[in-house]
């Protein structure tokens, strides 16, 4: 089942967070917006642009390999992930006709090299998202999100939404498989019952919200989550920053990739 | 119909992120003027809900296929407009963190998208005009089948004009539009007819639930929904318009610029010091010089001067790819020797 796979695929994200190596040990406010600034920088090239983009992939491999990911685990997220930009990108080779490159003779139109720098920024954008939630905690997250001065109500009931969908999710996929146990093939699937089982669920959901508030008010709760440990930023923590975003800078100025292809096709010749 | 970070440019992107990012610090100070503690755990654990629903799938009539509710309505109907488009920002942040729907820069765009036209035009304008005194089981499934349809149309919309704007796609408008709109009409009745299903089943299990949610909506729905949306649009107008600006004065700008004046993608002088400084390393490693091949006689030249980018030549491409494959070859590189690296430290 897609979302039960999905789901477990939250909780295994979830504990690779917490790990400790360099990268997990960097302020979250400095991944937040390092990883943001890498984004507007893919994004900025033209549509045309496909070997250029080729050194930013050194952000996603530096974050994966430090952080001790599993390569496998989020190239398998890329592959299976909503293929929206795919299937619009897919219609530029049929669109647009004018041959840009002939390598060893073979033309290769203008939409289709639209089309793969697409699916490169696809993965380079995609990856890094995944890469930023695999090397920082939620909790982490949510601290920096406060800290870069989001509304507290809002962090607040964030904190709360990703504690409790653990929870709830488990409580779903128990009512999944009772419905399973008790219907054959597509029965038991028809709209009607959907809406009750979903009522039922969201009726079960305010109830524990409504559990949550007295329990949290017998523990004093006063509309503020306190928590032992804040990051405050380190030297390292600039350190990354700079030389990060430095690095992007040269690589969308200077075009690395023509340069070593040019030098090296030119000693070839 | 989420946005992908791939298919957005930075100006459109930032623009839909600032207009969002009003809306939630907005909505937000909404909330906590007139704060029910009662109301954080409530907003958590229904965005939660909002996840675990959408495990629970139905067929679709008709189809054969499956599919799950958005949400998003259910929400706003459920809250009101501000904790609602809070709690749908959060859902989305979260898709967008774990499941990689989209990408962070598109997150402003999707948020806007799917948050902004329920919370703060479609209940607003629709659903609270119309079930406002008749709030009978007919009225009620006509008014959220008819809300879910507008929003979820302007929200397809948007997807259209923002990527179309972005200039990545080739794809026409119209064609765009006749894919876009009519698949979203088709979801937008399913969606419209279950919300209505699930506040009127709600309502008749838990009457008390509906009505104590009324009360809470009732103190946080206090101050005009103009005002959102007026700061919302003059956010996004000028984060748009300095992006553009930002884009225009940028090199790149200045380079397609410079092609439409010499037709011709190289320019004479070249501007960039350290490209100047490189390419006379080049000519002296280079038996050809300027990176290209000769063309050879009568080889076809398949150049459209009106085309937006300019015809590579062969020589250079190749120059390309020889690059791209040594970049990408370091960078694998690179990954292997961190990897090497932290095996070497485990082993100590």
């Amino acid at each position: 089942m897609k979302f039960e796979s999905e789901f477990f695929n939250i909780g295994y994200l979830d504990t690779l967070s917490y790990r400790d190596t360099f990268v997990h040990r960097l302020d979250p406010r400095i991944k937040i917006t390092v990883s943001f600034i890498f984004i507007l920088f893919v994004v900025s090239f033209p549509k045309y642009e496909l070997s250029a983009l080729i050194p930013f992939l050194l952000y996603p491999v530096f974050l994966l390999t430090v952080g001790n990911i599993p390569f496998n685990a989020i190239a398998k997220k890329i592959l299976f992930v909503s293929p929206f930009a795919v299937f619009i990108g897919m219609f530029n080779p049929l669109l647009d006709t004018n041959v840009l490159l002939a390598p060893f003779g073979i033309p290769v139109t203008g939409g289709w090299v639209s089309f793969l720098s697409i699916l490169v920024k696809f993965i380079l954008t995609v990856s890094t998202a995944l890469l930023l939630i695999a090397i920082t905690s939620f909790p982490g997250i949510c601290e920096a999100l406060e800290r870069l001065k989001l509304p507290k109500v809002f962090v607040l009931q964030l904190l709360f939404l990703y504690r409790y969908l653990f929870v709830l999710l488990d409580v779903a996929l128990r009512m999944l498989r009772a419905r399973e146990a008790r219907s054959f093939g597509k029965k038991g699937k028809e709209i009607k019952t959907f809406i009750k089982l979903i009522s039922v669920l969201l009726v079960r959901s305010v109830e524990r919200a409504e559990r949550i508030y007295q329990a949290m008010l017998s523990r004093g709760f006063k509309g503020e989550i306190r928590v032992l440990k804040r990051h405050t930023l380190r030297v390292s923590d600039l350190l990354f920053g700079i030389v990060a975003v430095a690095l992007f800078y040269f690589f969308r100025k200077v075009d690395v990739v023509n340069f070593l292809g040019e030098t090296v096709s030119g000693y070839l010749r | 119909m989420h946005m992908a970070d791939a298919l957005l440019s930075p100006a459109v992107g930032g623009a839909l992120w600032a207009g969002t990012l009003g809306t939630i610090i907005l909505s937000a100070k909404k909330l906590t003027a007139k704060m029910d503690d009662k109301l954080i755990p409530l907003m958590g654990v229904l965005g939660a809900f909002i996840f675990a629903g959408q495990m629970i799938n139905f067929t679709i009539p008709g189809t054969g296929s499956s599919g799950h509710i958005g949400g998003g309505m259910l929400l706003a109907i459920l809250l009101g407009p501000y904790p609602a488009f809070l709690v749908i920002a959060s859902v989305l942040m979260i898709q967008a963190l774990f499941f990689a729907d989209g990408g962070l820069l598109a997150l402003g765009a999707n948020i806007w998208n799917l948050g902004i036209y329920p919370c703060f035009i479609a209940y607003p304008l629709i659903y609270r005009t119309l079930v406002g005194h008749n709030k009978s089981p007919k009225m009620i499934t006509f008014a959220s089948i008819l809300s879910v349809v507008v929003a979820l149309q302007l929200g397809a919309l948007s997807v259209v004009l923002e990527t179309k704007l972005s200039g990545i796609t080739e794809l026409p408008l119209s064609t765009f539009l006749a894919l876009m709109q009519p698949i979203h009409l088709a979801i937008g009745l399913i969606e419209g007819f279950v919300t209505a299903g699930i506040v009127i089943y709600v309502h008749s299990l838990r009457p008390d639930i509906v009505e104590d949610l009324e009360g809470v909506k009732s103190v946080a729905a206090g101050g005009s929904i103009k005002k959102v949306l007026i700061v919302m649009a003059i956010l996004a107008v000028i984060t748009g318009g300095a992006f553009s600006w930002f884009a225009s004065t940028h090199p790149d700008g200045l380079e397609w610029s410079i092609e439409k004046i010499y037709g011709k993608p190289e320019v004479p002088v070249q501007e960039n010091p350290v490209r100047e400084n490189l390419s006379k390393l080049q000519e002296k490693t280079a038996i050809l010089p300027d990176y290209a091949l000769p063309p050879k006689e009568g080889e076809e030249h398949t150049e459209n001067p009106s085309s937006p980018w300019p015809a590579v030549d062969p020589g250079t491409s190749l120059s390309g790819i020889i690059g791209g494959l040594m970049v990408l070859a370091l960078i694998i590189l690179f990954g292997f020797g961190i990897k090497f690296m932290n095996r070497n430290k485990a082993k100590m």
